[in-house]
């Protein structure tokens, strides 16, 4: 192991280049289905994506519109004209022989990524790019054999390229997790990640703290998990300063890594690298898009990450509560609806909501297809109004997500409502009252020793099997004792 | 000659049912890689009993075998798609099928339509209409035999650098190349994306202009189809006509510098004025002719690799299985073809090569640019020679590119350019001229040579 000392000495420097699938219906040049969950092998495919001879690509003007709003979620500029290019390799997944993506003039140019950090700081990363590309198929391995899926052939992605402006493992995580939250937010990608919706690659280097020159860079490919970015960037950073401490080289090269182990290997090096004979694509114009067509295209943009933080900026959240209602826009939107009924409210379901997340960022939440924002704001509202205790709200929310129902009703059937009946109350309070067995406590309040109200709203609470409003009966328990 | 008009108010099966027969008394030319019979006949009955209608209900006709069509195998000519069946039809094939036309079979290419006289296809060459020795020039010779023996009243055949135009001439029959994205591409078996066309060949010039009619326009599948703008139009006046003077050097055979002149003759005597011009970089278009369309083969051939359709070879590794696929399946022309591209597009050639070529093709488009500022129509030789000798240029492929030397620059620059038969050689090989127009300009070619063909 090599000291914390000796890690201290260097800096690391991170470049991101990430994958994101676009929600478009079919495929980037074909009209086969884009949705290739849950199909059998080849199901979803197009003559066009399995390459057949004479085949041309049409492109899915849906795909370009998604572009332009990725790049307005990223800060960049969208270009006038854009074209496309094809990248050959031979491999069974690639149908024609080459990949068609933007290598010489992309879509997005620029941009700025602010990824916010726990601690409060943030990472400004800069965009130097993102191209749209289609998406290889899937192969299968066996044996002494392997089998081809075409499904994913021609899925539109786009590449988001980043300058190598993040220095820490922690806002590796920070920009990926910032990033999905634009794409998602701006309606660009599903981001389902375990599907493999936004995949990250993440290019590192260490130098001595103080070096004018970069130091040789390794590629790990294909993370899909914010925190799997994280891991590999703090293994990759301890790797390659024992590396050079030990006085060896780094390699430039494509490595995988392993989430079981925690671990990066090599999959191939630089040497092995292929020529991928870049050409311009002639069978597909140029995209030529004029400033009114970008503004159409932008027009109608959901709201970004920054909006919610603007507007919660008042209510002050944790910044931990605002992360978590960022990883799931409905959440985040159904809290900005309650604000217009009050700040308080908004507060409350914020809270639960942050707590269904969970305080880390994936994905967790088991969620009814159905979401009625409104049964939230009602339910907050029932607890403000003492019609629910806390312990009851929380049990209801849970029942929200998952189910279909009113909160009144799942109140009414779980028996959970309150009693804010006085008269309701009273008979519990004088019951307590009058029960010997508190005569002590009822002493030591009128002894000046108020604490003691908390045992007697207890005993209230268990007489009416915890549906008395406590807040009621602690006013009633007073207004007696000071007859 | 046989014409459309022919074939139109008489039985289509038994239109059908005689150009089989003919095309099987003119086996020996290797024009046909394949009939489709069964197929040809059940759309002939159903023209016969009204099912079927069009401007070209029951009129057969022959495609190139690199157009996808149902019914038989398309193969180009080659082994690695020998016995590949087409699931679908090119746009080409289905808009003249909406028209009532019959495709009765698949003519004879150089696999891939890489060559210049059919002798590179993977099933022996097509012989010349008029003289067995020779070549019947290419690609798409066996689409020019058919139509030279009357087997048929047209035939399909795609053009990248001259593959209509040439064979046209050598076999005495009209070639029409049109306008860059004039015809969809989709369903064609492709060879270079940016310069293919897709054109006829046909005994007559009103014939080909309306079979272009019928086959051009946009299409959704192909990205690069233009708006449809081809109508046969009759000659309105006088033409101003470009004679290009680098292609009648003396490097041009003797003979088709004769019948190019008369042809010219013909043109004043009809009242058009015809000027020598000048087109500088014609002696740079086959070196950029050269760079960019295998460029684009390496690319579109890449898909012919073993795994999901085709000739698949026995290997036990996944680069043999791609090595040993390819190189049975595809001719040694197709392999040097590849080779050239993948060298031209690689890493540090890639500017030297492609990029120079593009930026010299450029050029090229403006000088044509200029010419047509001035010159309604350009008139060249289509080829410098007539048809040569089976086998004559088969071991020099420098010889063999040269010849495509007058067809090539219509192709870079997209342009319209027909083949019209001229004339004859000494020999009495069939010479034809060819006719360079402004892009858009396909039917005022056909027309100007309607007018030629009238009074000839």
């Amino acid at each position: 192991m090599i000291s914390p000392e000796i890690l201290d000495k260097y800096d690391m420097t991170i470049g991101i280049e990430c994958h994101v699938q676009l929600a478009t219906i079919s495929k980037l040049f074909s009209g086969a289905d884009n949705d290739a969950n849950d199909k059998a092998p080849n199901d979803a495919t197009s003559p066009i994506d399995f390459g057949l001879p004479g085949m041309l690509p049409v492109l899915n003007y849906q795909a370009i519109v998604l572009a332009a709003k990725a790049g307005k979620a990223l800060n960049a500029e969208i270009a006038h004209i854009s074209r496309f290019d094809r990248k050959h390799y031979f491999y069974p997944d690639l149908p024609k022989g080459y990949q068609i993506t933007q290598m010489y003039q992309p879509i997005i140019l620029g941009g700025l990524v602010e990824a916010p950090m726990l601690d409060g700081s943030t990472v400004t990363v800069r965009i130097h790019h993102a191209h749209i590309e289609e998406d290889a198929g899937k192969l299968t391995h066996y044996s002494d054999f392997s089998l081809v899926d075409l499904n994913r052939a021609g899925t539109p992605l786009i590449e988001i390229v980043s300058e190598p402006d993040i220095h820490s493992a922690a806002g590796a995580k920070a920009y990926a997790t910032e990033l999905h939250r634009l794409m998602t937010f701006a309606g660009v990608t599903y981001g389902d990640l375990y599907h493999g919706n936004m995949r990250f690659d993440v290019n590192l280097s260490v130098a001595l703290k103080g070096a004018t020159e970069l130091g040789t860079r390794a590629e790990v490919k294909n993370l899909n998990s914010f925190r799997s970015v994280e891991k590999a960037a703090e293994y990759e950073f301890t790797r390659q300063i024992e590396l050079i401490e030990k006085g060896e080289k780094i390699v430039q090269e494509t490595r995988g890594w392993d989430d079981a182990s925690g671990k990066t290997s090599s999959q191939r090096s630089k040497e092995d690298a292929q020529d991928y004979r870049y050409m311009p694509d002639a069978d597909i114009p140029p995209v030529v898009l004029s400033d009114e067509d970008i503004a159409d295209m932008q027009a109608g943009m959901p709201r970004l990450p920054a909006f919610y933080r603007e507007k919660w900026s008042s209510i002050g959240l944790d910044l931990s509560v605002v992360n978590a209602l960022l990883n799931e826009v409905k959440y985040a939107d159904t809290v900005v609806l309650a604000q217009e009924k009050s700040d308080d409210i908004a507060k409350v379901i914020a809270h639960w909501f942050a707590s269904a997340v969970g305080q880390d960022d994936e994905q967790s939440a088991v969620v009814s297809s159905e979401f009625f924002p409104k049964r939230f704001i009602e339910l907050a509202e029932m607890f403000k109004k003492n019609e629910v205790s806390s312990t009851a709200a929380k049990q209801i929310f849970n029942e929200l997500l998952t189910g279909n129902k009113d909160p009144r009703i799942i109140a009414e059937e779980k028996n959970l409502l309150q009693v804010s009946d006085e008269s309701a109350i009273q008979v519990f309070v004088d019951a307590v009252l009058d029960d010997p067995a508190n005569a002590q406590s009822v002493a030591d309040i009128k002894a000046g020793q108020d604490k003691a109200i908390g045992f007697l709203v207890g005993q209230v609470m268990k007489r009416s099997a915890g549906k008395a409003n406590p807040g009621l009966a602690q006013q009633l328990i007073r207004k007696r004792l000071e007859q | 000659m046989s014409s459309i008009s022919d074939f139109i108010g008489v039985s289509a099966r038994k239109n059908v049912e005689e150009a089989i027969a003919k095309a099987h008394e003119n086996e020996s030319f290797h024009a046909l890689l394949s009939l489709t019979e069964t197929r040809a006949l059940e759309r002939a009955d159903a023209v016969d009993r009204g099912e079927i209608t069009g401007l070209l209900a029951g009129v057969p006709f022959i495609a190139k075998d690199n157009f996808l069509t149902l019914g038989g195998t398309t193969t180009a000519a080659s082994k690695i798609l020998e016995n590949f069946e087409a699931p679908l039809q090119a746009t080409a094939i289905e808009k003249l099928e909406a028209e009532g036309a019959i495709c009765i079979g698949k003519a004879n290419l150089d696999a891939f339509a890489h060559g210049g006289s059919t002798e590179n296809s993977a099933f022996g060459p097509t012989k010349n209409a008029v003289d067995q020795e020779r070549v019947a020039g290419g690609s798409s010779g066996g689409s020019a035999v058919v139509v030279a023996l009357q087997i048929v009243p047209f035939a399909l055949g795609t053009d990248t650098g001259g593959s209509i135009r040439q064979p046209a001439s050598f076999n005495g029959v009209v070639g029409v190349k049109p306008t860059y994205g004039t015809v969809s591409r989709y369903g064609v078996v492709a060879m270079a994306s940016s310069t293919d066309t897709i054109g006829v060949l046909a005994s007559h010039t009103k014939d080909a202009a309306l079979v272009m009619s019928i086959m051009s326009g946009k299409d959704a599948k192909d990205m690069t189809t233009l708006p449809d703008f081809f109508a046969p139009i009759t000659l309105d006046g006088k033409k101003k006509i470009g004679i290009i003077k680098e292609a009648m050097t003396d490097d041009v055979d003797a003979d088709v510098r004769r019948v190019t002149n008369e042809y010219i003759e013909k043109l004043r005597s009809a009242g058009h004025e015809v000027e020598e011009v000048s087109l500088s970089l014609l002696k740079y278009a086959l070196a950029i002719y050269y760079i960019v369309v295998p460029a684009e083969i390496s690319s579109n051939l890449g898909r012919y690799d073993g795994i999901r359709y085709g000739r698949r070879a026995d290997a036990t590794r996944l680069s043999d299985l791609y090595g040993s696929s390819r190189d049975q399946g595809f001719m040694t022309e197709n392999k040097r073809r590849i080779m050239i591209g993948s060298y031209v597009l690689s890493s540090g050639f890639f500017d030297a090569y492609y990029l120079q070529a593009q930026k010299v093709r450029t050029l090229l488009i403006d000088e044509f640019n200029e010419l047509f500022s001035s010159f309604d129509v350009l008139i060249a030789p289509v080829a410098p020679t007539p048809a040569f000798k089976l086998g004559e240029n088969t071991s020099d492929p420098i010889k063999m590119y040269l010849a495509d030397v007058m067809t090539v620059p219509a192709s870079l620059a997209g342009l319209p350019a027909i083949s019209v038969p001229a004339g004859k050689s000494e020999q009495g090989l069939p010479i034809g001229v060819q006719l360079i127009g402004k892009r858009r300009d396909d039917a005022l070619l056909l027309a100007l040579a309607e007018s030629i063909e009238g009074n000839a």
